[in-house]
């Protein structure tokens, strides 16, 4: 059991090119717990397909993706 | 001093071995003549691409009545999809694997004027048959267009299975297949077929279309060879006839031996942490492997590798010309960013093969380390 409340991060990557938006994500998730949900807002094209492949690889959980204004989308990733 | 230059780039542009450049001076030296005349001299340098044409046309298990040499092959890719498309009267689309190369994608898009129907495909790069068998529930496909190897992965596809199900339909087959030959065995099933002999070790300029005698097609072009337009290079073919002779007869014993190579290049650079692996680790061609590192920076793992004297490929965004993401690693889900393919030539050896190893585990190390990436403690391929 756990007390921690699962918290919402979000991480502005827009304007950033691979692998930097994957980087940004990687180290907001070094700072947050299990459970918690990281949105990395990005637009650079490769990222909708590496945020992805990145929770795969690391055991995450991708939960989807949006688009936001000016072209943008935002990934969202749950911590396992 | 300069390192000694480790060549792991072969796919669509091999070194030509001193055979090969010698059959290319041997058709400069005797081939020189206009094959399509009437004299000695044309009858000479006919006669040495008809022999170009009947050795490759063997080669494939093809007809060589029905093998058409091209001025690439990439424009036999679109010669062959427009006639192809231009005989099916009234069928418009053209179905596609989602990892087929941008030539053939392009192709269909321009002659069916909308884009091609995708067939999607595994984690490993197999065409999702399913998908493909509803796709010809369609009356309107006009034909299917599904490599035999994938450039990027290696993977190598069931098309036996794939024939099987558009011969149940009539649709004609036409298989992109200038990753493997020379590689690997030629396919069986296929309508038409592509090959490119700069692949094998020929020179560039010259590609292969292969066409079954009852696949029909309509020329492109109202007049002249609709498959070498202004004539085919006389030099360039007995090339390239050589260099696939060349690549036969090494044989299995030398695709074992360059499969050992990348079975163990896979095998080192999955234990790394953090290294998406991709592509069938069996069915695949025996020279080709594809992986990508997390939070490095393909464009600088190039260069870096380069600057140590080994050339490999990549198909990250920041490498493209259209700084677009490979569509092959997005179509089966692979990390798409510090990407790294290599496509290995008969020359490159264990030692070749040792040295780049610890060379690129030293670089993604570094680029992790001064791009401040986290620790990769928990991350290994699924």
């Amino acid at each position: 059991m756990t007390d921690h409340v699962p918290a919402q991060h979000h991480v502005d990557s827009r304007g950033r090119a691979c692998p930097l938006p994957i980087i940004d994500l990687a180290k907001a998730a070094a700072q947050a717990s299990s459970g918690d949900e990281i949105t990395v807002e990005c637009t650079d094209p490769a990222a909708r397909l590496d945020v992805p492949a990145w929770a795969r690889m690391t055991g995450n959980e991708f939960l989807g993706e949006r688009e936001t204004d000016g072209g943008a989308f935002a990934l969202t990733v749950r911590l396992t | 001093m300069s390192a000694p230059r480790v060549f792991l780039d072969s796919g669509g542009s091999a070194p030509v071995s001193p055979r090969t450049l010698q059959a290319l001076q041997a058709g400069l030296a005797e081939g020189w003549a206009d094959p399509a005349r009437l004299h000695a001299e044309s009858r000479r340098a006919r006669a040495l691409v008809d022999g170009a044409r009947e050795a490759i046309a063997d080669a494939l298990g093809a007809n060589a009545g029905h093998v058409h040499f091209t001025t690439s092959a990439v424009l036999g890719l679109e010669r062959v999809i427009a006639g192809v498309w231009s005989a099916r009267r009234g069928r418009e689309d053209v179905v596609v694997s989602a990892i087929e190369r941008d030539a053939v994608v392009h192709a269909a898009a321009h002659v069916a004027g909308r884009p091609p129907l995708e067939l999607p495909v595994d984690r490993l790069g197999h065409v999702d048959l399913d998908a493909l068998t509803a796709a010809l529930d369609s009356p309107a496909v006009a034909l299917a267009a599904i490599q035999h190897a994938n450039h990027e992965l290696g993977t190598v596809q069931n098309l036996d299975a794939v024939h099987a199900v558009t011969r149940g339909r009539d649709v004609p087959l036409v298989v992109d297949a200038t990753s493997s030959i020379g590689h690997v065995e030629a396919p069986a099933a296929w309508d038409a077929l592509v090959a490119n002999p700069a692949d094998w070790g020929a020179p560039a300029g010259i590609g292969v279309v292969a066409l079954r005698p009852g696949t029909r097609w309509l020329p492109s072009w109202p007049e002249g060879d609709d498959w070498a337009p202004g004539g085919t290079s006389v030099p360039l073919a007995l090339a390239a006839a050589v260099a696939l002779q060349e690549r036969l007869e090494r044989g299995e014993e030398e695709s074992a031996r360059l499969s050992a190579l990348i079975a163990k290049a896979r095998a080192h650079m999955a234990q790394i942490p953090g290294v998406d692996v991709v592509g069938d680790p069996d069915q695949r061609l025996p020279h080709v492997l594809t992986f990508s590192c997390l939070y490095v920076d393909g464009e600088a793992l190039l260069t870096r590798l380069d600057r140590q004297g080994f050339a490999v490929g990549s198909g990250s965004a920041c490498t493209t010309s259209s700084l677009e993401p490979s569509r092959v690693l997005g179509a089966i889900g692979a990390l798409t960013h510090g990407n790294v393919r290599l496509a290995l030539h008969p020359g490159i050896t264990e030692a070749n093969i040792d040295a780049f190893l610890a060379a690129v585990t030293t670089e993604i190390a570094r680029l992790r380390g001064e791009a401040g990436a986290p620790a990769l403690e928990r991350v290994g391929n699924d």
